[in-house]
């Protein structure tokens, strides 16, 4: 008989969301790894049918409380896609500081509040606050300065109301975004010190193998739009993400996994932007990137808290840029009138690659939704982590084991909100 | 008094968990003036921006402590914290209970603090607030009205 094992959590703290992992082990060796999820976007897929295209960027902004700019923004792009609609550039310059204002809000919850209790010793950030108030108080205010951001871009700081087909229903003036240069400025300093506080942490070796995707965009890190690219030459049109990624059901889950059409699984987010993109990174986040040990690619998960801190530094950086050379346009948006057909857009999610397609009949009605998270594409590669995880420690005791697993799902940033229901970590060993 | 906020949390999509915004919505109009009303849809960390500067805070949260579906906890956690497990049913991370003691811990929890949890029975992705919840949020937007009204007259 195999010695067989079980043990079971009912839930995985400071991970967004819920969301359901179990791992069954036999004789030391990982004979199943699996990380169930419930995905909402399923139920805004069908939500958005029979809507006005006008509606989607505020139906898809609630999909998520952490990043609902990703989601509007990737909606629209695909909307101005399918009508044939250019965004002038004051008004994606707009958006491009909008999406700083969450790439800054949610990295910082991510990074003081979720991630970086794992390398202090504390069981979340409320025990790190009690014995070093002031980093958690700095954690706090960079969120806070991002959220600003959002408020005065975005109208509103979760689910902004500003954001429409075409552009914005109100550009804010000169004077509104000058109001934020000074906490921004006060922010990129608080960045900086980040990117010093998390480089000091203790990093396990451990690189991961698989296929880095990010938007690409020729002298630009890219955040609002792009290319999608990899370390292994994939140079594609947004359009043709459905011929060169497929999303399969998997049995037991309501959940759908993203794959490469080759089948293999691949990674989104901090890594891939980072690793994709490093060289274009404002010299100020560059040379924090290289204080802090960082080189020009970045394969190890637990490092991805110094990377998100430098996208911090970043975020603020090119906030502060955008809103220096800041002209208001003359019509806060373009026209857009509908016209039959389908639309493809992306994004760079805080958490990585958001993929919107739409399908439109001539009155703008919508036919179909098709809403790819960066949390359902990452899964493969999570699961991938995890199942190395779990071989190389399978001596360690049950408690010590999830930790790990725990660890290594944090890892990723999961945004279980709009990925996971109920993350029950189960490690069954048999 | 400086200020007095009641904040509804809870996401609109997620049938029962919207309570939060649903009481929110039944109380504003109806609270003394001075208390301001507003909406925390997932992420609680924005708590501890909503009650800044505020001496008193109602905050309304569906919870799952396994009691009938639509029965009320009134929990005072101006001294201590909130029972730890109920309120984990929200899609939260970081939930209410994490976010009064963050607070805490940092001396910016308002000097009075309530935090209402309302019995969830149905959490799923669009599904509707349940009967039972429905009518909780009439009667915990009654309640939050009368605490208000009288903590003015008190004062």
């Amino acid at each position: 008989m195999p010695e067989r094992r079980t043990i079971r959590t009912d839930y995985l703290a400071r991970v967004e969301g819920e969301g359901a992992m179990s791992v069954r082990l036999a004789d030391g060796m990982v004979e199943h790894v699996e990380l169930r999820i419930f995905e909402p976007p399923r139920f805004f897929e069908a939500l958005l049918r029979g809507r006005s295209f006008r509606e989607a960027p505020d139906i898809t902004a609630r999909i998520c409380g952490i990043c609902p700019v990703a989601y509007q923004m990737s909606a629209v792009q695909a909307m101005e896609d399918v009508c044939g609609v250019e965004i002038p550039e004051p008004i994606r310059l707009l958006r491009r500081l909008l999406y700083c204002g969450e790439w800054i809000e949610s990295h910082a919850l991510h990074v003081y509040m979720l991630h970086a209790p794992d390398f202090l010793g504390y069981d979340g950030a409320v025990e790190l606050a009690r014995d070093a108030p002031d980093v958690v108080e700095r954690g706090l205010a960079l969120k806070k300065t991002g959220n600003e951001v959002m408020s005065v871009v975005g109208g509103r700081e979760i689910h902004p109301v500003n954001v429409r087909v075409g552009g914005f229903y109100r550009a804010p003036t000169r004077r509104e975004l000058r109001v934020l240069v000074e906490p921004l400025e006060r922010a990129r300093e608080a960045a900086l010190e980040t990117v010093r506080w998390t480089a000091g942490f203790d990093f396990p070796e451990h690189d991961v193998e698989c296929e880095l995707v990010a938007l690409q965009v020729p002298g630009s890190y890219a955040v609002e739009h792009g290319r999608i690219g990899s370390d292994r030459g994939l140079d594609i049109a947004v359009a043709a993400y459905d011929a060169h990624f497929v999303e399969e059901h998997v049995e037991r889950s309501n959940a759908l996994h993203s794959r490469r059409t080759g089948g293999e699984a691949y990674l989104c987010g901090p890594l891939a932007r980072f690793s994709l993109g490093a060289d274009r990174l404002s010299p100020l986040a560059a040379d924090a990137a290289r204080e802090s040990g960082l080189e020009t690619t970045c394969r190890n998960p637990f490092r991805s808290i110094v990377v998100r801190s430098v996208e911090i530094v970043y975020a603020c950086d090119e906030a502060l840029r955008i809103i220096d050379v800041y002209d208001p346009p003359d019509e806060p948006f373009v026209e857009v009138e509908p016209q039959a057909g389908a639309g493809h857009g992306a994004t760079e999610a805080p958490r990585g690659l958001l993929y919107h397609r739409y399908v439109l009949d001539a009155e703008g009605t919508i036919l179909d939704a098709k809403i790819v998270p960066p949390t359902s594409q990452n899964q493969l590669a999570i699961e991938a982590d995890l199942r190395g995880v779990v071989g190389r420690h399978a001596d360690r005791p049950d408690d010590e084991l999830r930790d790990l697993c725990e660890q290594t799902i944090r890892n990723y940033d999961p945004c279980i909100s709009c990925a996971t229901h109920f993350l029950d970590l189960q490690v069954e060993r048999r | 008094m400086s200020g007095r906020v009641v904040i509804g949390v809870g996401n609109v999509y997620r049938g029962d968990d919207g309570v939060g915004l649903s009481v929110a919505s039944l109380v504003r109009g109806r609270v003394p003036a001075d208390v301001a009303v507003l909406e925390c849809e997932q992420e609680p960390t924005r708590l501890l921006d909503a009650w800044e500067g505020a001496d008193v805070a109602v905050v309304v949260d569906a919870c799952a402590a396994g009691g009938p579906p639509g029965s009320v906890h009134r929990f005072d956690v101006s001294s201590d914290p909130l029972p730890a497990r109920g309120f984990r049913s929200s899609t939260h991370a970081f939930g209410v209970g994490d976010a009064v003691e963050l607070s805490r811990a940092l001396h910016r929890l308002p000097t009075h603090v309530v935090v209402y949890g309302v019995e969830g029975v149905a959490f799923d992705t669009g599904a509707p607030m349940s009967a039972p919840v429905q009518a909780a949020a009439e009667q915990v937007a009654a309640a939050i009205v009368r605490e208000l009204e009288t903590e003015q007259r008190d004062a």
